[in-house]
């Protein structure tokens, strides 16, 4: 579950990490108010989307003009900024061409930059630790200092035995170059994104750019964080901050059902056990010319109202001109999707093409309940043949 | 022979009177798995299946002499019941569970090196040796005795492997799903390297999915080894939209080796004949091996 920055950082600051003075606002009014309040030399007014690269973007409809992230030098700056972003779209590398709606700007001190750091904080797959990472080349893509110059990227691993040394954090901040006290201050930076990180079961911390000051002082210029959320049970106070805006209708439909579905732009809707599976059978669609519509896993144990919560999703989307349902049971039996699908295409009339393939746990049963049910289904028999059907359905259909 | 499990296994069930747990037992000792027992703290000193229940795995395991241990504990609670296992001294934990918090795996992870126990999985199907010992989920009628090795991140096309081998008139030898999880027990080159060293095991498919690097150290294993087994691969995911599910910097860790095209072009620089479908896992592997 991915927040926005100004939730992040207020989450953060409760840690103790230093972040800048800042309110968010959602009207014009309260972005003026926020300025006035935080009385600053320099105010800087943030789009809260989530999606990174927004000082980059533009909004739509004009391509030449300013990005998401503004300075302002005065209250009528911080009202000009507050007009132009509330209520447009603001497209970035990480949004998309179609980018996403501004509904809610951060009004944030300004303060003088020395240097920009990067430092973020993770789990690493590889070793099963928890990993900070960090880099002298703030206020870039990190993946950008990956490609060109690895070396400039720092790791350092913490013992899950011992949890995070301080001695580690100052080891990191003397590679990073620091000196006097900015080495102390990276301490407590790490110190409190790893409480944060520990105590919150975040997927990700990450601040690009953590900035030292004229003064020496080290602050979270801007702030990501993600959930975990496999580990969102122990923490309900986090729902909260979860932006219903932010996330795919079709999306978050799914996972009320407890659905894991991503959204993508083809035609070809999925319905699949098992992820793994899911994916081959996009990856398959595209060999046969077509573009999947989504990513679909029912999961296991998934109850036939699950499936057919699956199913109407599928049918309920505009975009999805054909329907290809591919189970391999095991825990799944083919019976309830059989018996799910029957009872989705009551409640809703399909009409798109429907190429079900079914096999394992119970598969005759399944394929007898189909062939009674009388609704148009092309059977198949394994999966190239099902991607080959659906294609070909969806081509005769369009023709 | 077969790698790590065979007819003298003996299996217990930790959420042994859960559903799950009861479902899947049962149908573990219809397959002929030697079950032994299981563990549903409170419980103890009840019959189950016609089994003993303990309270504890430390109990079970003194009891039984138990070698493996399958974990159908809820999410919440599946991580503190790996553990258990490890402290009692269990050789090999196999957890099916899905949803464990990744912090959790980080302290089970830790816990496991300082062990001499191994855990397949969590979010895995299982482990099967086809006709002798079937831990998990997978659907046991559709695997045949014989000599493929399987080893996949992915539960149902694990299946879609065993099914199309079986349909070319190839059984399997031992067929491992280590499962999605980014943190988890064994991993492609702790499963590579036992099929590698196995005798019964004369082929292998190793089926991958984008994320992590562990494909590529799987198949740098294979390459390092000089084995004559003929090796087919699959990496599913190409069509995947990239950074959905993980935040940005996880790749930067790995240097974005993460593609399936990155993990495709791998495998085969390491001799794996990679399957330019997931439907010709089968047939790829009838024309390697002629």
């Amino acid at each position: 579950m991915n927040i926005h920055e100004y939730q992040a950082k207020a989450l953060l600051r409760s840690y103790g990490m230093p972040v800048p003075e800042g309110r968010a606002a959602t009207t014009v009014a309260e972005a003026a108010a926020a300025a006035s309040a935080l009385d600053a030399p320099v105010t800087v007014v943030k789009a809260q989307i989530h999606a990174g690269g927004r000082g980059a973007g533009h909004f739509a409809g004009k391509p030449e003009g300013k990005g998401g992230v503004r300075l302002a030098r005065s209250a009528d700056d911080v009202t000009d900024a507050a007009q132009a972003m509330l209520g447009e779209v603001l497209i970035t590398k990480q949004t998309g061409p179609a980018g996403r709606l501004v509904r809610t700007l951060y009004i944030e001190s300004g303060c003088d930059i020395a240097r920009e750091l990067y430092f973020s904080m993770l789990v690493d797959r590889s070793t099963g630790q928890i990993v900070i990472v960090a880099s002298p080349d703030g206020g870039m893509e990190i993946e950008d200092v990956a490609a060109r110059t690895p070396e400039r990227i720092l790791k350092e691993y913490i013992d899950p035995a011992k949890g995070l040394c301080d001695y580690q954090s100052r080891d990191v901040a003397v590679r990073l170059g620091l000196k006097g006290r900015e080495i102390r201050a990276f301490q407590n930076v790490v110190r409190s994104a790893y409480n944060a990180f520990t105590g919150l079961d975040a997927a990700i911390v990450e601040i690009n750019p953590l900035v030292v000051t004229g003064a020496g002082d080290l602050l979270a210029l801007d702030a990501k964080m993600s959930f975990d959320e496999n580990a969102l049970f122990r923490h309900p106070d986090l729902a909260r901050l979860r932006d219903v805006h932010e996330e795919d209708p079709r999306e978050r439909e799914a996972a009320e059902y407890g659905l894991a579905y991503v959204g993508l732009d083809g035609n070809i809707g999925c319905m699949v056990n098992g992820a793994g599976l899911a994916m081959a059978t996009m990856d398959i669609i595209k060999m046969e010319g077509e573009e999947p519509a989504n990513f679909l896993d029912v999961g296991g144990g998934a109850s036939k109202e699950r499936v057919a919560a699956a199913f109407r999703i599928l049918i309920g989307d505009p975009k999805v001109r054909g329907i290809l349902v591919n189970i391999f049971g095991g825990i799944m039996r083919c019976d309830v999707i059989a018996e799910a699908i029957i009872a989705a295409s009551h409640e809703t009339r399909l009409n798109v093409p429907l190429v079900v393939r079914l096999a394992g746990t119970n598969v005759e049963r399944g394929k007898a309940l189909l062939a009674e049910s009388g609704l148009t289904i092309i059977p198949a028999d394994d999966l190239g043949d099902a991607a080959r059907k659906i294609v070909s359905a969806v081509r005769n259909a369009g023709a | 022979m077969s790698i790590l499990v065979n007819q003298s296994t003996k299996v217990i069930t930790q959420g042994f009177t859960g559903a799950q747990g009861t479902f899947h037992t049962e149908q573990a000792i219809a397959y002929g798995t030697r079950m032994v027992g299981g563990v549903t703290p409170g419980k103890g000193g009840s019959l189950h299946l016609g089994l003993p229940v303990f309270d504890t795995v430390a109990q079970a395991r003194e009891a039984t002499g138990a070698d493996a241990s399958v974990i159908y504990v809820p999410p919440a609670g599946a991580a503190d019941a790996i553990l258990e296992a490890i402290a009692a001294g269990i050789p090999l934990i196999v957890c099916i569970t899905e949803g464990i918090p990744v912090q959790d795996m980080v302290r089970v992870r830790a816990a496991l090196e300082r062990s001499d126990s191994l855990l397949v999985g969590p979010n895995c199907p299982g482990i099967i040796t086809p006709d002798e010992c079937k831990i998990g989920i997978m659907p046991g009628p559709i695997h045949r005795r014989g000599h493929v090795g399987i080893v996949s991140r992915s539960g149902t096309l694990t299946y879609e492997a065993v099914a199309q081998t079986s349909a070319i008139g190839q059984g399997q030898s031992t067929c491992v799903g280590i499962g999605g999880d980014p943190v988890k027990g064994m991993d492609f080159t702790d499963v590579l390297e036992r099929m590698i060293a196995d005798p019964d095991t004369h082929s292998i498919v190793m089926i991958g999915e984008i994320g992590g690097t562990s494909e590529i150290e799987g198949a740098e294993l294979i390459r390092a080894s000089g084995t004559r087994k003929p090796v087919v691969g699959f990496i599913a995911g190409a069509t995947a939209p990239p950074g959905r599910r993980m935040g940005h910097a996880g790749a930067v860790i790995t240097g974005g080796h993460e593609t399936a095209s990155a993990k495709i072009e791998a495998l085969r620089e390491a001799g794996i004949h990679v399957a330019p479908s997931p439907a010709e896992l089968g047939t790829t592997l009838a024309r390697v091996l002629g």
